[in-house]
């Protein structure tokens, strides 16, 4: 096996005494502490996350916003510079190749922000499809991955202390006095001991949050600033186990999992993110022809009626009475950490989609009763 | 993290410890085995009056990440099972020796239990 990449966080993780495991060739924290009081942590105060993994693309030129747009499934058109928007990336056949966020940091200037596991095949596709691009002179487009690393600060307490980490006003992108004025899905380019950094509101885990990009080589003076800063409001560096269960609980997708190249965002449940009434982009004819006709799987969340062992990926899903037979695959499955119970998403036929559905969950050769629930299992009261 | 490998014990290479009382065995995992698999959100335990093998996989243990098998260290019957795991399976972390154990054999080949790991050995091979 190729040796695992380190993101420059990797002695920062050591030296908190984290837990590492591997995860899309990166080796990463999967904890600190525990994954269920990182998860608590994020819910109720805040955690640190280090997504420096993450891969990053940049694009300039007076045809990046027309490329984009060919590119990629959401309506670029609409962002105003300083303002991001999840997205999507599909194949001729309308299979996510990636799904991403992109956001216009300059008027001519985009920054999307891709999965560590999809960089190589993300660039490769991009590279291609500007190669056969009639504009592609006005287009530059870098991978930029390597020069950047990134944090995610999430939880309801970030916004009582994002202020007193970056100080404003920001100098680029959304044009505020200081970052707790950026609104949901938007940039704003601050500097941090003379470095640019880029801070979003944004994030992966259901919560308030700003996800911080910055040169690989002060984020961890910026790791470290968040965490003493943050420490007295419960802060606490938080791994990819918590991402995932926090994710799972608000029914992100996660490349891999719900989405892949086999699968389109209509049965993934993402079509809100698809401009369908955009003239072109890659993939749009399977996707209108989808629309019309209904998708034959649909990606569904599920929780279990009672306590029992939590659903994993690949478990199978079965339809339930007398004539059960099994209808579908577990794509994500934990135990829920908010709610105590197992909950997770799987792929199924559209007639087992509505909520209220009884399905069974087979764990080990034994089924398991549970209910489809609409998205998102876990919502805060 | 440091982890308590107890005297009195003895242990099988997959890190389930047996503390032998009379011709009945308890089984649970290590303090070792518990850290390694973090929060645990599940046990299953075999049903009393199974016969069960040495080396055998006969209970799960689920942390958020994972499921893992739980082999017998011993052979015999099962003569109780820890029910109270099925509420509080985080008894496996904080009580891995005590109030976490998973289910009790009746020996029927004492012998066995002189095969398992001292602590001492044990200690060694999880490199403490």
């Amino acid at each position: 096996m190729a040796r695992l990449k380190r993101t420059p966080l990797f002695a920062a993780h050591q030296k908190l005494g984290a837990r590492l495991v591997e995860f899309g060739g990166w080796e990463m924290p999967v904890q600190y502490s525990s994954i269920i009081d990182e998860h608590e942590a994020v819910r109720k105060a805040a955690g640190l996350f280090d997504i420096s993994h993450m891969g990053e693309v940049r694009l300039r030129g007076a045809k990046a916003a027309a490329f984009l747009n060919h590119l990629l499934t959401n309506d670029i058109n609409k962002l105003a510079v300083g303002q991001g928007q999840y997205t999507l990336m599909c194949n001729d056949r309308g299979g996510v190749i990636d799904d991403l966020y992109a956001y216009r940091v300059a008027p001519e200037e985009y920054l999307l922000v891709i999965n560590a596991s999809r960089i190589d095949p993300d660039v490769n596709w991009m590279q291609q499809q500007l190669a056969r691009w009639p504009e592609r002179a006005a287009v530059q487009l870098e991978n930029v991955s390597d020069q950047f690393g990134a944090v995610a600060l999430q939880g309801p307490r970030t916004a009582e202390f994002i202020d007193r980490c970056f100080a404003g006003p920001a100098r680029g992108g959304t044009q505020v006095s200081k970052p707790s004025e950026l609104k949901k899905n938007q940039l704003g380019i601050f500097d941090f001991n003379g470095k640019t950094i880029y801070l979003g509101r944004t994030g992966y885990t259901g919560e308030d949050g700003f996800e911080i990009i910055a040169d690989a080589g002060s984020i961890e003076a910026i790791w470290n600033h968040i965490l003493a800063v943050g420490h007295a409001f419960c802060l606490q560096p938080a791994g990819l186990g918590a991402r995932d269960t926090l994710r799972t609980e608000v029914c992100y997708p996660l490349y891999g999992h719900e989405l892949d190249e086999q699968t389109t965002p209509l049965e993934a449940g993402v079509g809100f993110f698809v401009a369908l009434d955009k003239p072109e982009f890659i993939g749009r004819s399977v996707l209108v022809e989808q629309k019309k006709n209904g998708v034959t799987r649909k990606c569904v969340a599920f929780k279990m009626n009672d306590r029992c062992a939590p659903p994993r990926p690949h478990y199978p899903i079965w339809s339930n009475g007398s004539t059960a037979q099994q209808i579908g695959e577990v794509v994500s499955g934990t135990q829920s950490p908010s709610l105590g119970i197992g909950i997770g998403m799987g792929y199924v036929p559209p007639e087992f989609a509505a909520p209220g559905t009884a399905i069974e969950i087979e764990v080990r050769g034994k089924r398991f009763p549970a209910s489809v629930v609409q998205k998102p299992i876990f919502k805060k009261s | 993290m440091s982890s308590k490998v107890p005297p009195d014990l003895k242990f099988a290479n997959s890190h389930e410890w047996v503390r032998v009382n009379g011709d009945v065995a308890t089984v649970g995992i290590s303090d070792h085995a518990q850290q390694e698999l973090t929060d645990v959100v599940f046990v299953e335990v075999p049903a009393v009056g199974r016969k069960v093998k040495a080396g055998e996989a006969v209970a799960v243990v689920e942390s958020v990440k994972t499921a893992s098998d739980v082999y017998s260290p011993v052979s015999g019957e099962v003569v109780e099972s820890n029910k109270t795991l099925a509420e509080k399976p985080d008894l496996v972390n904080s009580d891995p020796y005590g109030q976490g154990w998973f289910f009790k054999v009746k020996l029927s080949n004492p012998a066995e239990v002189n095969k398992l790991l001292s602590p001492a050995d044990y200690s060694a091979q999880i490199g403490k």
